[in-house]
């Protein structure tokens, strides 16, 4: 295969469909890697684990996951959730590991209570915020989502969800809607005020021990 | 889907729930598939506590596979005889019994590929295909 600098000067070699093509492959996979490891970070699984992540996509975060070396803690063993099954037809193209439903976060978490150990999502809960119809509202739905969330975690659990809140309202009504479900609740923010500004809200379910 | 999975999966309508008719969900016209998956000690014995065996048992009898012992084996099972608990730190290279063995091809390695689970509560079925199970809800079931 030709290297693309050995074709073409570099302006007319990436024209739109190639700046696309780096842009879904490379650097939205590299931003994405480095959110699930700050996640990650901030979860502090110190064995394997089963987490929940909403809003999966192509399995991205799971793949990172899965490879969790057994001297870090891992792997984990996790289940995916994602609206978009155009997505999840890419996660079963790479053959993840992870099990994968088509589901609406927004409808609820339909695991019994005390499933997992800890859950993630990167780049999905502001989703929810998106009422599709007359009969739902922002708040139903992050309702629905935190409270299902909630309950499926066990004693102890921790859920981070990094999201791009549209403005410092919705900021609030998120934050607000995870503590009213019954978590103890943080926002971190990375590099805020840049361009590269990440918010995480970490999320805690009181009555046991982080260890096991 | 894993078979651990569904030792976990509730029908999706906030009026079942709740309700132990709910769980576990029924497969039905199920086709299974075994995919190999590396042996991970530590992850069968977290999640050993959590499963609920009755409907692990239920799963296996509506699935045609062999029965299961009427209780979950206890962790110390997954070990080979005279490991002693300071050991698992070594448990990696210890060789894991034929329970934990038997445990992990169940839980981790078999799964639907292909058919429908049934909420035995309200009748709803929801689709599996390609080992992908369709939750998404109509408006007026949620
Ligand atoms: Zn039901």
């Amino acid at each position: 295969m030709s290297r693309p600098e050995d074709t073409l000067p570099p302006d007319l070699f990436y024209n739109d469909t190639e700046s696309r093509k780096y842009t879904t492959s490379s650097r939205i996979r590299h931003i994405q890697a480095t959110m699930t490891n700050r996640a990650l970070e901030l979860l502090d699984l110190r064995s394997p684990s089963l987490v929940l992540d909403v809003g999966c996509g192509s399995g991205l975060s799971g793949e990172i996951l899965s490879s969790i070396s057994p001297s870090e803690g891992g792997p984990h063993t996790w289940i995916g959730l994602d609206i978009s099954a155009s997505m999840l037809g890419v996660a079963l193209e790479k053959d993840v590991d992870g099990d994968l439903f088509l589901a609406d976060a927004g409808q609820g978490v339909p695991f019994r209570p005390g499933t997992f150990d800890a859950a993630i999502s990167i780049s999905a809960v502001q989703w929810l915020c998106n009422a599709e119809s007359s009969e739902e509202t922002a708040q139903g739905r992050l309702g629905r989502f935190f409270n299902g969330l909630y309950a499926s975690l066990r004693r102890g659990g921790r859920a981070v969800c990094q999201f791009y809140p549209k403005n410092d309202d919705q900021k609030r009504m998120i934050s607000s809607s995870a503590i009213r479900a019954g978590f103890g609740a943080g926002l971190l923010e990375d590099d805020p005020g840049t361009k590269s500004a990440k918010v995480y809200l970490v999320l805690t379910v009181g009555g046991g021990d982080l260890s096991g | 889907m894993k078979l651990l999975t569904l030792n976990f999966l509730t029908c999706a309508r906030k009026t079942c729930k709740s309700l132990p008719a709910a769980f576990p969900l029924h497969p039905k016209d199920a086709e299974l598939e075994v995919v190999e998956t590396d042996f991970n000690a530590p992850f069968l014995r977290n999640i050993l506590g959590r499963l609920e065996w009755d409907a692990l048992k239920t799963l296996c009898m509506e699935l045609g596979l062999p029965n299961l012992p009427p209780s979950a084996p206890e962790p110390e099972a997954l070990l080979e005889p005279g490991a002693e608990m300071a050991e698992l730190e070594l448990e990696r290279e210890l060789e894991p019994t034929q329970t934990a063995r038997d445990l992990h091809n169940l839980l981790l390695e078999t799964g639907i590929k292909e058919g429908k689970l049934v909420c035995g509560n309200c009748g709803h079925e929801y689709a599996v295909k390609e080992g992908i199970a369709n939750f998404l809800l109509p408006s007026h079931l949620v």
